[in-house]
């Protein structure tokens, strides 16, 4: 499928805020945006979807705990439940409070990496990955907007984005989607 | 400009009527001799059969909980005796009646000062908290600067009630003042030095000083700003701010040693001081969510948003945390040592007080945790004031177990006498809360973080 696209590039992020708004606003779909910094709004002026992946992470942290407290009741327990220095090794319950600086490191380490692995897969960031970047200028002083321009009348595309302050427009056709 | 509303105002009188009217109540119906102790347990025994309250601790129960997690009958027991050696009566028949007497007169004693001292730290802790404010020159917090001065009004009444009650409990909270005691006492005599009642006196009277005079120069300092077209009073407000954090945090460390823990003088915490603190610090911060959601209801503060509401939401959420970091802190270092000096504060806290001291936790750590995780709910107030309630419910029980078990041990009750101190300092609090509100105008014109606080938004 050949995908017509505009590349529309802006030297300031306050003027590519200002542009994502007009071209929402004016109905155009915004593909995709690129700039070297996070810029405070953006996602929601794109009107991406809020992340879940805080949800993900808590879900992540119970896996965690569950892990720690089905492993050390097996081990200190169940398994081979010693008298180490007199601390009481009959029920879980009773020998709690020495469980719980593990429970808790445990219950921190799944939830923080396994959410940054959710992050890397869901972003698709891997070692020796190719770079997606449309032009090497997005990473240092210039942002990116790209809008679809498959269904629209590419001249007044252009004016439009013309009009809302960019400073280069550039058309790319491609035969493949990234 | 904030008037109590009618309807409030009436209540908080109501309420300090009952509970003053309970506390005395509290005051004239302890028993007066060793035969009325008698006749108590006598009663107690007839009406249980199997007692527990008054006598249950000689006799009975043989394994309780602390037993079956040590795998050691009577591990408690010995460890306790320490403890109760304490008393001048040392061990016998009639001593047991005498201690019981003493315990059940310190009750209306201790349920006063639970009640005092709660609603003393949340004016405490907000001062402090505002104090951090201006010292960390926080940009999103100056609206909230009448709010929290209005809750601070508290400290002086507060504070002077605490002071006269632990200057004049002496023996009822204090073994150390009994001068028999400490004579036949060496850990006490080597205590002496510092707790002495001179001394004693002389740092209640510096951190009734050092705290109120700075609640007076800042509430000052910060409306006379509000008046003028230079930063001058802003300036001296942030100095001061500075210089009463470190003399804070000092006073704060000896008067918990003072107050709570020479309540069992051979006992101590290093950690103790820090953990008052952490009590102290996220009560306070949940009295000004709730105060500002109060007149946020009213339509008071328009210029406080959702995101003022969601960062004090953070704080609670954050330092429950942190208490409960502290409180575990504690409690686990003592439980994994299990040296028969420190371990005594936990196996009374645990054998005779299990459901507050384990449902404390679910309270103030696991409800807070689960209810404030959300990010959407700390902008929801009613989400906000249930998660308050817990917060607050919890507290006031976290610092009912550092007085209770301490003064009068077995024979407590969640009775008239705690019931009633509980309403009169609710409300003689709502009043001067409210009367402090109502004084000046609820937006601090001309604070240089002002503009930036009334635009904030994340």
């Amino acid at each position: 499928m050949a995908a017509t696209k505009i590349h529309a590039i802006y030297t300031d992020d306050d003027l590519l805020m200002q542009a994502v708004k007009q071209t929402r606003s004016a109905n155009y779909h915004i593909s995709e945006v690129f700039t070297p910094f996070p810029v405070h709004g953006l996602d929601h002026a794109v009107g991406i979807a809020p992340t879940r992946i805080a949800i993900t992470s808590f879900l992540y942290g119970l896996v965690g705990l569950s892990v720690a407290v089905l492993m050390m009741n097996y081990m200190m327990i169940q398994d081979w439940p010693q008298n180490i220095g007199g601390k009481p090794s009959f029920t879980f319950y009773q020998n709690m409070p020495a469980f719980i600086p593990i429970m808790f490191e445990l219950t921190v380490f799944f939830a923080g990496h396994l959410m940054v692995i959710t992050f890397y897969m869901r972003s698709k960031l891997w070692p020796f990955k190719k770079a997606e970047n449309p032009d090497p200028r997005t990473t240092d002083d210039h942002f990116l907007m790209e809008v679809d321009a498959d269904n629209h009348d590419v001249e007044k595309l252009t004016k439009f984005l013309y009009d809302t302050g960019a400073s280069e427009i550039s058309l790319i056709e491609n035969e493949q989607d990234h | 400009m904030y008037t109590l509303p009618s309807k409030l105002k009436l209540f908080s009188i109501v309420l300090i009527v009952l509970g003053l009217a309970g506390i005395i109540f509290g005051f004239l119906t302890t028993p007066k001799t060793i035969d009325d102790v008698k006749k108590i347990m006598a009663e107690q025994e007839s009406l249980h059969g199997d007692s527990h309250a008054v006598a249950g601790n000689e006799e009975g129960e043989t394994a309780n909980f602390v037993d079956e997690a040590r795998g050691q009958e009577g591990y408690s027991e010995n460890a306790m005796k320490h403890a109760t050696d304490l008393k001048p009566e040392g061990h016998g028949a009639a001593s047991h009646e005498e201690h019981v007497l003493h315990q059940l007169q310190t009750r209306p004693w201790s349920a006063t000062f639970v009640a005092a001292f709660f609603f003393m730290m949340l004016a405490l802790g907000a001062l402090v908290f505002y104090a951090i404010q201006y010292a960390s020159q926080a940009g999103w917090s100056p609206v909230l600067y009448r709010i929290i001065e209005g809750i601070t009004t508290y400290l002086l009444p507060g504070s002077i009630i605490v002071f006269l009650i632990v200057v004049f409990a002496g023996t009822h909270f204090y073994p150390w003042q009994d001068h028999e005691l400490v004579a036949g006492d060496k850990i006490l005599q080597e205590k002496s030095t510092y707790l002495n009642f001179p001394f004693f006196l002389i740092r209640a009277v510096i951190y009734l000083l050092g705290w109120n005079l700075y609640r007076y120069f800042s509430r000052k300092n910060s409306l006379v700003q509000a008046d003028t077209n230079n930063y001058g009073p802003y300036r001296k407000n942030f100095k001061i701010s500075v210089f009463f954090l470190i003399f804070f945090i000092v006073t704060e460390a000896t008067m918990s040693w003072d107050w709570f823990m020479s309540m069992t003088p051979h006992w101590y915490s290093t950690l103790f001081a820090w953990y008052i603190f952490a009590s102290m610090f996220v009560s306070a911060i949940t009295v000004i969510a709730l105060v500002t959601i109060h007149l946020k209801g009213l339509g008071l503060i328009p210029f406080v948003s959702d995101k003022h509401l969601h960062d004090l939401a953070k704080y609670m959420f954050a330092f429950s945390i942190f208490w409960t970091y502290l409180w575990f802190s504690q409690f686990m270092l003592i439980w994994y040592a299990n040296i028969p000096e420190e371990v005594t504060y936990f196996i009374i806290r645990i054998q005779e007080y299990k459901l507050l001291f384990f449902g404390m936790l679910i309270l103030n750590f696991v409800f807070p945790i689960l209810v404030l995780m959300n990010s959407d709910y700390k902008r929801i107030p009613w989400f906000v004031v249930i998660a308050a309630v817990f917060i607050l419910v919890g507290h006031y029980i976290d610092i009912f177990l550092l007085v209770m078990p301490s003064t009068v041990g077995h024979n407590w009750h969640f009775g008239i006498p705690e019931i009633a101190a509980l309403l009169f300092f609710l409300g003689l609090f709502i009043l001067v809360v409210g009367k402090g509100l109502s004084k000046v105008s609820l937006k601090p014109e001309n604070d240089p973080f002002i503009k930036e606080s009334e635009n904030y938004h994340f």
